[in-house]
């Protein structure tokens, strides 16, 4: 069982990794415009989020 | 009018003023450039975003342009004193533009709190569990410390993190001697937080951290759907045109003309006041005739003449003429700030009503902490062992935490807000639905509320398509709301060529064409000799070529659509509806008896506030719909109000609901949504009291393990959401009163009544 303790601090450290890019996204404003940038996909000549 | 008034025949200054209003409303963001944020309720797919923001981008000086398609808000940053023409831009690409305040247009930042606060529960909450669950699945003692201690260290920070909005609202509630939900909440986390963390320093077998986070981690759901659903009407309604104006252009002694803040405004400032603009402050009108539009402010639908000499109150739409105006007062001192207080004054009167959850909290919290002081009590008697004791009575906070009860409401109202948002009615906050379904008197306004505000012509004489056609094209050229209402009358492929129109304030248009003299106005002006056809002369106007009349138009108010379907229909579902309104006896009259309803006229902002007051005295529960200025008051002194999209900013802003669309149908959905949301909110705490009944003696009883209290905590969640979830089925009943969405409606209605 000792053995696979190394497994935990992964495991949490996995889901860190998760929330803080979670906070990311949320600082970045990506969620600012949900229905938009669903479409954005569709159009040409736009490189992603300028602010 | 705002900056995007019909016609676009804006004059010189008309332009000054919009770029000094752009430049009011815009923010600084860092040097030399300048944020404005547009509302353009048009933006609806992502081809509208491409063209917006190519052809914004193009312009001179614009840094940047970005739409957004979910807020229907485009963000132009710009560089310069002088805005480029942006508005211009967008109204040539067929999209009307509002501007936006700038201090409304910031992020919005409780949410990104709720969202953090939330993301780190989510994350704390499933961690731990994952360690519970192998603790459950038996691991073995000195495992069983270590992931115990693991999840103390994820726990702690979370509770302090996202605990907080929990904290804080029971601190401020019991500060002020009152308990709210947040009360057992808090005192339930922090005791099941505090008894695990004993029971790990003494290597015990039962820590609760999972507990104490996943609890949080619903809450928040909770919490936050709560705060999406305020937002998100919030937004809607801001996105509206706004009424009133930034300020006014002022003529400086030396006879140059500045653009001068609302708050600057001075008694004695002369101001220029242009046809279609509203009256700043409390003014008197020096020089200029002019007709005037009181229905924001009095209730009044037929406008009223202007000359040197008039006082004017702010609010008033300016229709025909330039004038100049004298400013009487302050803006502080205005008819606009005496409706804010008499409005602040009834707002006071409205705070005595609770929310639902929090009069279940009144009862819930004492009962919860009575009941677990009783398990101590108790077991201390028969076992005389105070850690069993202590145990047992957090065991019974454990398991009557009002998680359930937290996302009992919650859950509902975002449902019944997505129903209410797909038939364009913006419900401010969750309270004001429970205020509705209580409802069982309704007061209508009558001046833009029960009639559109805009006035329906009756033609007689001569309607041949050819005389239409050229009454159209000559009252295409005013503001006039009879004038606005003949130019939507004629063939707009059949437009004929004028040589001159001139308006003249009070009486009409004129036009010349050749060598005929057309004139479309005051019966008794246009027609030479001037008879009078009839008794009722201002709400006649005559259309007459060379002084011979050929067509005449009566006014009569033009009833909202479906009024007359949403007054029958509040009179089924058991609400008296009434008309309490500002106008003339005569006009008021003309619609209740279309309605088939009482009236009361000629009622000014205080003798409104009084009926509604009078009304709850003798115990009814006041629906109030209005949307002019001289509602306001009333709006908020009635236990719940709804207004108008077209409504006055005070009063869009004081109204618990707004709608957008224009049919008054939305009121009788607005009031069943409201409804069936009520009983399903008493359902759902219904079903917490059961479940509560029924885990309740396993806590006192000593039972209850942590997967115990995992397992009845999020089972009763899911009920709870999956019963409130039931809302769109039981609207969507065919037995139900029609309750599909407005399209789906209309067309059963073509087929089928």
């Amino acid at each position: 069982m000792i053995d696979f303790f190394f497994l935990v601090p992964i495991a949490i450290g996995l889901g860190l990794a998760g929330l803080a890019s979670f906070m990311w996204t949320l600082k970045n404003g990506q969620y600012d415009d949900l229905e938009g940038a669903a479409q954005r996909i569709l159009l040409e000549g736009n490189e992603g989020p300028d602010y | 009018m705002s900056c995007c008034a019909p016609g676009a025949e804006l004059c010189l200054h008309q332009v000054q003023n919009l770029n000094d209003e752009i430049l009011l409303a815009s923010r600084m963001v860092e040097d030399g450039l300048r944020q404005t944020d547009l509302s353009v309720p048009d933006i609806h797919c992502g081809a509208c975003l491409q063209r917006i923001e190519a052809a914004l981008s193009g312009l001179d000086r614009v840094v940047r342009a970005r739409a957004n398609l979910s807020t229907r808000r485009v963000a132009v940053v710009w560089r310069g004193d002088v805005p480029p023409q942006f508005m211009a831009a967008l109204e040539a690409l067929g999209y009307r533009a509002h501007l936006h305040d700038a201090d409304a247009a910031g992020k919005d930042a409780v949410l990104s709190e709720l969202l953090r606060a939330l993301a780190v529960a989510g994350f704390a909450a499933t961690n731990i569990m994952l360690l519970s669950a192998s603790v459950w699945a038996g691991a073995e003692p000195p495992t069983r410390d270590l992931f115990h201690w693991i999840s103390a260290l994820i726990a702690l920070p979370t509770l302090a993190y996202s605990g907080q909005f929990f904290f804080r609202s029971a601190w401020r509630s019991l500060k002020h001697g009152q308990t709210n939900m947040d009360v057992p909440i808090s005192i339930g986390v922090l005791l099941t937080f505090g008894m695990s963390l004993y029971e790990t320093l003494h290597h015990g077998p039962y820590a609760y951290f999972d507990a104490a986070v996943s609890l949080l981690f619903f809450l928040l759901v909770g919490r936050t759907l709560d705060h999406v659903m305020r937002e998100r009407a919030r937004q809607a309604v801001s996105g509206l045109a706004r009424l009133a104006a930034r300020g006014a252009l002022v003529l400086q002694p030396d006879g140059t003309q500045t653009y001068v803040a609302m708050d600057e405004i001075e008694p004695g400032m002369t101001i220029l006041l242009a046809a279609g603009e509203r009256v700043p402050v409390n003014a008197r009108v020096i020089k200029g005739t002019s007709e005037l539009d009181h229905s924001f402010v009095s209730g009044e639908s037929v406008p009223v003449q202007a000359k040197a000499g008039t006082e004017l109150e702010a609010g008033i739409l300016n229709l025909t003429g330039p004038l100049t105006i004298v400013a009487t007062r302050t803006a502080a001192n205005s008819f606009l700030a005496d409706i804010m207080r008499m409005t602040e004054a009834a707002e006071r009167g409205r705070a005595s009503y609770r929310r639902i959850a929090d009069r279940a909290a009144r009862l819930y919290a004492p009962a919860v902490h009575a009941l677990a002081s009783l398990a101590f009590v108790g077991w201390m008697m028969v076992s005389g062992d105070p850690h069993r004791a202590i145990t047992i009575a957090i065991a019974v906070l454990i398991i009557t935490c009002p998680c359930a009860l937290g996302l009992a409401v919650p859950m509902v109202h975002v449902v019944a807000a997505g129903r209410l948002f797909e038939l364009g009615i913006m419900p401010k906050d969750g309270g004001a639905l429970e205020r509705l379904a209580e409802v069982d008197t309704a007061v209508f306004d009558k001046t833009g509320t029960l009639t559109l505000g805009r006035s329906q012509p009756t033609i007689t004489g001569d309607t041949g398509a050819d005389m239409l056609a050229l009454a159209a094209t000559i009252a295409m050229q005013s503001y006039h709301p009879y004038s606005q209402a003949l130019a939507t009358l004629g063939d707009p492929f059949r437009r004929v060529d004028l040589d001159a129109v001139a308006e003249h304030p009070g009486k009409g248009l004129e036009a010349h064409c050749g060598a005929n003299v057309y004139r479309l106005g005051r019966p008794d002006w246009a027609i030479a000799g001037g008879r009078c056809r009839k008794g009722d002369q201002e709400a006649t106007v005559a259309f007459a070529i060379n002084g011979k009349g050929q067509t005449y138009f009566t006014f009569n108010d033009a009833m909202r659509d479906g009024a007359q379907k949403a007054v029958a229909e509040l009179t089924k579902s058991g609400i008296s509806a009434e008309i309490l309104s500002g106008d003339k006896d005569c006009r008021v009259q003309d619609i209740a008896q279309q309605l088939g309803l009482p009236w009361i006229s000629e009622a000014g902002p205080a003798e409104k506030i009084a009926h509604v007051s009078t009304l709850r005295q003798a115990g009814r529960k006041v629906l109030m719909v209005g949307d002019g200025l001289n509602d306001a008051p009333a709006l908020t002194a009635a236990n719940v109000s709804i207004a108008p999209a077209s409504a006055s900013d005070v009063g869009r802003n004081v109204a618990d609901f707004v709608f957008l669309r224009d049919s008054l149908e939305a009121i009788p959905r607005a009031v069943e949504i409201s409804r069936a949301a009520q009983s399903l909110v008493q359902q759902n705490f219904a079903l917490a009291v059961i479940y509560n009944i029924v885990a309740v003696p396993f806590a006192l009883l000593g039972l209850v393990t942590p997967i115990f209290a995992a397992i009845a905590m999020s089972l009763s969640s899911i009920t709870v959401v999956a019963n409130s979830l039931r809302l769109n089925s039981r609207l969507m009943r065919p037995g139900a009163p029609r309750s599909a969405p407005v399209s789906k409606a209309t067309i059963a209605f073509g087929a089928g009544q």
